[in-house]
């Protein structure tokens, strides 16, 4: 460390007393200048941008043409799938979210309490969580498969009479429930890191008052890990309301139809039970080259994702007041 | 290890000992529980073609040339030339970008820089799919579409998470060395390569890392993007059609996804600690 100093102190000395503040602004924002040309091009442009096409039609090839209030008109009013497609992903967004962060916490309640093996049985657990998209896609499309697939072989075996799953509509969206809980090492991980760093003391304090487990949860673990669990839901709401990739796949897989790169031409598939919403946007917007109506619909994907990120956004603020306060 | 519960067991040893057996034994059927999929899918992979639409979950003879026949398939080298270029080049641009814009946020002192952090959160909950339209149509103007490019260039310059996930850690480097540094007249950027990179090294590994496989698993981006042009795909998008072009080869479609999904469990592996790490650090507070 030191040896680190040492070499930093050798280091020229520009040394440079007059106004030190502007000097200090300009460094900043050199320090600055690539994350803000990227945030202007690539967040700030396009949001301003997408907001101006919602009110055009626009083909890609011909120039915008100003229509006013039109596909706004049409999302809420005559067009079918969308509100199909709304659904879907609000089912997701209830659904996964709250699967998903009491999977982790249950998962992170027990890994905390082992004493031996704890490596290993988190590495196995996180694990799953790294398989690209696509490929655990993949893997769940074939363990689930109706005609050999281990779990309908298995659950035929013990005489229970098996979904067909990915191919049945009633029952495609608890499968891919079950394929993000299967990737959901990662907020297992953070739960956990929030579960060890819950003080001692306060159960051994509680355990003399003769609390029990439960209530020792419910008024210790809570309370204390609750910041996280807010991130998790938080996450876990804007992870749903992008869920795209798995839906295309699994859909795809399931009609046995692949059309570009695995997006198939029957959308949806079973009965567009699978058809969430950004799916919808992608399709409107880079299938049927409506890229004014895909505008639209971005809109209203925008101010759903806005309303969950200033939530995200207030609490961490006042985090860090608190921390500044302290 | 401090567990939350060694308060707990007092009555006795016979309850103790049935506490540790009870949560172990979960623990362990979910270990279980988790690995079980992908041991079907490495069974299934060395199946021979006929038993692959069996329903026998061993396989009777093992077919370890599957994972060869799956390049006879599909020009996979390719692919995987694709996805190692906008995985590496992201990484890249990632590290020249990120690093300086997460430094100016931990640790230089200016007005507004709270809000400017508050931005990069937005921006990192931002559904990919919100900004398409008009990015598509950008890169189309550029000339670009077809191309990795689109999906590269945007990590030269801003990539939200990995300034969040660095501002992080640069956090928990203490202030002291990089004013003792600037004491001994260090500048800013002196500073930042001398003192806090060397220092920060596990979360820049760690960011690298989350850098190269979000990038690795990526299958909106490239779909967008290079969708219409075979010669660009990445291995997502050639895993997603691996299945209809190859109907029914189930031994050869999971013989693809173990090859798919290598990379990143031998990179977990190698550096796990970073990854926990990582992952611990995405979580905690402000």
């Amino acid at each position: 460390m030191t040896a680190t100093l040492e070499r930093a102190a050798v280091a020229p000395a520009p040394r440079r007393t007059a106004r030190p503040r502007a000097r200090n602004r300009w460094t900043v924002l050199a320090f600055l200048s690539p994350a803000i040309v990227g945030f202007v091009v690539f967040f700030a442009y396009p949001l301003i941008a997408t907001a101006y096409f919602s009110f055009t039609r626009y083909d890609l090839i011909n120039p915008p043409q100003w229509i006013g209030f039109e596909n706004y008109v049409r999302m809420f009013t005559s067009e079918p799938l969308v509100k199909v497609a709304a659904w879907n992903t609000l089912w997701l967004v209830v659904v996964l979210t709250v699967a998903r962060v009491i999977f982790a916490l249950g998962v992170a309640s027990v890994i905390a309490r082992l004493r031996s093996g704890v490596g290993v049985i988190r590495t196995l657990c996180y694990l799953p969580s790294l398989a690209p998209p696509v490929a655990a896609t993949l893997v769940f499309s074939f363990l689930l498969n109706p005609e050999f697939g281990p779990v309908n072989a298995f659950l035929n075996f013990v005489g229970i009479s098996s979904p067909l799953w990915f191919s049945d509509p009633l029952w495609s969206k608890p499968a891919l429930t079950l394929l993000v809980l299967w990737g959901s090492g990662e907020l297992m991980i953070i739960i956990l890191a929030a579960l060890l760093d819950v003080p001692q003391e306060q159960y051994e304090a509680a355990e003399l008052d003769g609390a029990n487990a439960l209530r020792r949860f419910w008024h210790i673990t809570l309370p204390t890990i609750s910041p996280v669990l807010m991130f998790g839901v938080v996450n876990s709401i804007i992870f749903a309301l992008q869920f795209f990739t798995q839906a295309v796949v699994a859909g795809s897989v399931a009609s046995g139809t692949a059309d570009v790169a695995g997006s198939t031409k029957i959308l949806g598939f079973p009965q567009n039970s699978t058809l969430t919403y950004p799916m919808w946007l992608y399709t409107q917007g880079f299938r049927y080259f409506n890229m004014g109506y895909a505008a639209a619909m971005a809109v209203l994907l925008f101010a759903v994702s806005f309303v969950f990120t200033a939530i995200l956004v207030r609490q961490m603020r006042r985090a860090s007041h608190v921390e500044e306060g302290a | 290890m401090s567990t939350i519960t060694q308060a707990k067991p007092r009555k006795g040893s016979w309850d103790r000992k049935l506490h540790w057996v009870a949560t172990h034994s979960i623990g362990i059927a979910l270990a279980i529980g988790f690995t079980t999929p992908i041991v079907f899918v490495f069974l299934t992979a060395v199946m021979s073609d006929k038993q692959a639409l069996s329903s026998n979950l061993w396989p009777q003879e093992w077919h370890f040339e599957n994972f060869l026949r799956v390049f006879e398939k599909a020009p996979m080298l390719e692919y995987m030339a694709n996805s190692l270029m906008y995985s590496l080049l992201a990484t890249l641009g990632v590290m020249l970008s990120a690093i300086p814009t997460a430094y100016a946020l931990a640790r230089m002192k200016w007005r507004g820089r709270n809000a400017v952090f508050l931005l990069v959160v937005a921006a990192m909950m931002l559904p990919p799919q919100v900004v398409a339209v008009p990015l598509y149509d950008m890169w189309i103007n550029f000339g670009l579409t077809g191309t990795l490019w689109p999906l590269v260039i945007p990590y030269f310059l801003f990539d939200a998470f990995s300034v969040f996930l660095l501002r992080q850690f640069f956090l928990t480097i203490p202030q002291d060395y990089i004013d003792a540094a600037k004491i001994d007249g260090c500048s800013e950027l002196t500073a930042l390569v001398r003192v806090l990179v060397p220092m920060a090294r596990p979360g820049i590994a760690a960011t690298a890392l989350f850098c190269f496989l979000f990038t690795w698993n990526d299958y909106f981006g490239p779909l967008l993007y290079t969708g219409e042009n075979k010669g660009n795909w990445t291995l997502s998008l050639a895993l997603a059609s691996f299945r209809g072009s190859h109907q029914v080869e189930w031994n050869l479609t999971m013989a693809a996804t173990v090859l798919i999904m290598a990379p990143a469990i031998v990179l977990f592996l190698f550096a796990q600690k970073s990854f926990v790490k990582g992952i611990t650090f995405t979580g905690v507070k402000g």
